[in-house]
């Protein structure tokens, strides 16, 4: 296939997924989602230099181009849509929305300058430390340079198709799959009635969906000699184990700290202070518990006569104590935000429901955790972030990503290649991936929280 | 300029704007069997801390014997690692970076919260976009472009490295923005009646409806740059500029002539900073984040 016929099917596949994702009830939507769908796959395009429709590209280059296109297609047209359809109904903790409502009309009228003068600090920062740098991870990801070296090779999607099978349609097909039984799902419960079998069913089978996408991933990656598919599974099961726990053993904690006791803000306080402390801290600390030679858990089993084994030494152990270090760092922050979102169940309904008879766990399940909805999906992203890449740190102070790279998450992977190795291009390249992860979930939280700002983290 | 009446009226009619997360429960019965869960929860949650802070008073000879009572190293750790080990520098550093970020933080978000809520103008929904959408943007996903680019600059082992990336945030502009739409409308009005200039009117009226926010703001930051360590790690190598948590390194070392002492006593030491001002501003912190609920 020419280069310029592919660019052509790119674009055109980039509008149809823009107006699909941004809505085309009125033919101006439609004509705006095409547009912000073709401006999407414009844009990685040009951010990897075109290179991927070029007369000597390889096949499989050209279907991960159009791959590529059409997720930033997607996250264009999803993404307008979430931030400016939204109604701005600013409540609820940690978020507000920011539809067209919540903005009041102007008070001041000064020169027009005003408003440019007081944002232009804050953009310009914005542009050069994060825009820019954000540009040059895609124009590296398609290079071959070392850090510090002058010279430049053009690696084109070598860098990425090297991370994924090397079967073009199976990468091009699973996830594609996995995204299709996610909507249907979805589609299948909006449009059966509430009351009706169909629909309790699409309700049990919606958790179906992410799983069978994260299980898709785990195929499309590359398994053969050190490939990326272990860096993959290593995240999945330390970002999902730290964020299971962390906000499992957050709510209940909260749930004993929100009433009215002796000395609960003591409580609390002391159940929060974990939240200062930092990340490689949380590695020292758990380093002391569970060492081999000085660790108090080696110390008490040997008294014990039993032979507990090394966490360095052993895969699961050494996942085990990274979620260990993490859940016990991130609980203080979680409790924080749950005892705010407790204050927003509705009490009126908690003492109806103990009227009519209904026991603690019942007036939980069906009056607390609904209103809890909101903060959960916040808790949910950061913490997600947190176990994304603050857990660098606890790594790099429990395990350095032993034994044989078991405790090696995605970032740590980043700055193994990219920094120690010192091969820049690769580095970008898992860069990128993790970006489009965080971007997915990102996308997913705007559609799910209704369009909620997040205000934890940077 | 005096802040007139109406203006005076305006802020009174603010009051009692923050939510205290010092609410209460809805739960009866006995409060023994909490008491009992909360303590144990409490004894599972401090024990890393109590357990080093016992560590950071023995050798290592005690270490390894599990000695349950204090040690008696804890005077020579602190010489090692004040004195040798140069902790003394690295908390100085670090608390110079956390300050500055927190304060350029502070004064470009009030800025542009103040630009996004009392002004009109063209293009408002772009920049808005343009500023909201960083949130997606992680800081460490582009690390390698950013560590290229701070380099060119010629930022390496700087404290300009340590602080310019970092003094711009989506979520502080945010933060405000939100905050000072729930504000009264007549606050910006009767401010402009009385003749007050924006910035006069930032620093009169709506920075002394803030300290709550600000207060929240000012706790995620500084345990935000306090705790920081992949950048540092990658872009400071001088020691003499490095900041807490990597310096706590060096006192890890390789496995031969490891003591866990003063590793335990410097990672207990570093964690007083962000714990002082956790408990100072506890009280804006936990009201903060519950702004605009009930509203």
């Amino acid at each position: 296939m020419s280069g310029s016929l592919q660019l052509v099917l790119s674009l055109i596949v980039g509008a149809a997924i823009g107006v699909l994702s941004y809505g085309y009830r009125t033919p101006r939507q439609a004509a705006l989602g095409g547009a912000l769908g073709v401006l999407g796959t414009g844009a990685i395009s040009a951010a990897l230099g075109f290179c991927m429709y070029a007369a000597d590209a390889e096949s499989t280059e050209g279907v991960l181009g159009i791959a590529l296109g059409a997720a930033f297609a997607w996250m264009f047209g999803a993404g307008t849509r979430a931030v400016l359809n939204r109604p701005g109904e600013g409540s609820g903790v940690g978020g507000g929305g920011f539809g067209e409502s919540q903005i009041r009309t102007g008070a001041y009228r000064l020169g027009w300058w005003w408003p440019w003068l007081l944002l232009s600090p804050t953009l310009i920062i914005l542009v050069f430390f994060l825009y820019w740098p954000a540009f040059q991870t895609f124009r590296l990801s398609t290079k071959l340079t070392r850090l510090g070296a002058p010279r430049v090779g053009e690696r084109c999607l070598a860098n990425f198709s090297e991370l994924l099978i090397p079967q073009p349609v199976l990468v091009a097909t699973l996830p594609l799959v996995a995204v299709g039984l996610i909507w249907g799902i979805g589609l299948w419960q909006r449009r059966s009635n509430p009351d009706s079998v169909g629909y309790s069913v699409a309700r049990i089978l919606r958790p179906l969906g992410p799983l069978v996408l994260l299980l898709a991933l785990y195929f499309i990656f590359e398994d053969v000699n050190g490939g990326y598919r272990r860096i993959y599974l290593n995240t999945v099961i330390i970002s999902v184990g730290t964020v299971a726990l962390s906000m499992a053993f957050g709510l209940g904690l909260a749930y004993l700290t929100f009433r009215r006791i002796r000395g609960v803000t003591v409580y609390r306080t002391l159940l929060i202070w974990p939240y200062a402390v930092s990340p490689p801290i949380a590695g020292i600390l758990f380093f002391m518990i569970f060492n081999a030679t000085g660790g108090v858990v080696a110390a008490l089993s040997s008294r014990w006569g039993i032979d507990f084994p090394d966490y360095t030494q052993n895969a699961s152990l050494a996942r085990m104590t990274i979620v260990l270090a993490s859940v016990w760092k991130l609980l203080g922050y979680n409790l924080l935000f749950f005892l705010a979102g407790l204050q927003t169940v509705p009490r009126d309904q908690i003492e109806a429901a103990a009227l009519d008879g209904a026991n603690a766990w019942q007036r939980f399940r069906t009056v607390v955790l609904p209103a809890l909805g909101p903060i959960s999906f916040f808790l949910l992203i950061t913490n997600l972030t947190y176990s994304f890449f603050d857990v660098y740190g606890t790594i790099d102070f429990l395990t350095k990503g032993a034994p044989a790279g078991a405790t090696s998450v995605a970032i740590y992977e980043i700055i193994r290649v990219g920094v120690d190795n010192g091969d820049l291009g690769r580095g970008a390249a898992q860069s990128v991936v993790l970006f489009l992860a965080v971007i997915a979930l990102t996308a997913w939280q705007f559609n799910q929280s209704e369009g909620r700002i997040n205000y934890g983290g940077a | 300029m005096a802040v007139r009446s109406r203006t005076r009226e305006a802020v009174n009619n603010a009051g009692g704007l923050s939510l205290n997360v010092e609410g209460t429960g809805w739960f009866r019965g006995h409060s023994w069997p909490v008491h009992v869960a909360l303590w144990l929860a409490m004894m599972v949650i401090l024990f890393p801390m109590a357990y080093a802070a016992l560590v950071a008073t023995q050798t290592n000879a005690e270490v390894f014997r599990f000695q349950l009572t204090p040690g008696t190293g804890l005077a020579d750790h602190f010489d090692q690692v004040w004195n040798d080990r140069n902790l003394g520098r690295y908390m100085w550093n670090s608390t110079v970076q956390a300050v500055l970020v927190t304060a350029a933080k502070t004064v470009l978000s009030l800025l542009a919260g103040l630009a996004f809520v009392y002004f009109k103008f063209r293009g408002k929904w772009i920049v808005f976009f343009f500023v909201l959408i960083t949130l997606m943007m992680p800081t460490e996903v582009m690390i390698l472009a950013l560590f290229r680019f701070v380099s060119f600059l010629g930022w390496k082992d700087s404290m300009a490295a340590l602080v310019v990336p970092f003094a711009a945030s989506a979520t502080g502009a945010f933060l405000f923005r939100q905050h000072f739409a729930n504000l009264p409308r007549d606050l910006a009005e009767a401010s402009q009646i009385d003749g007050a200039s924006p910035f006069q009117f930032l620093f009169r009226i709506l920075i002394p409806l803030s300290w709550n926010a600000i207060g929240a703001l000012a706790v995620i930051q500084f345990v935000f740059v306090w705790n920081m360590y992949l950048w540092p790690v990658l872009i400071i190598s001088d020691q003499q500029e490095q900041v807490i948590q990597v310096g706590l390194q060096g006192l890890q070392g390789i496995d031969t002539g490891l003591t866990f002492g003063p590793l335990m006593l410097a990672a207990l030491l570093a964690s007083i900073p962000p714990t002082l001002v956790f408990i100072a501003l506890q009280k804006p912190f936990m009201s903060g984040f519950a702004l605009g609920a009930d509203k």
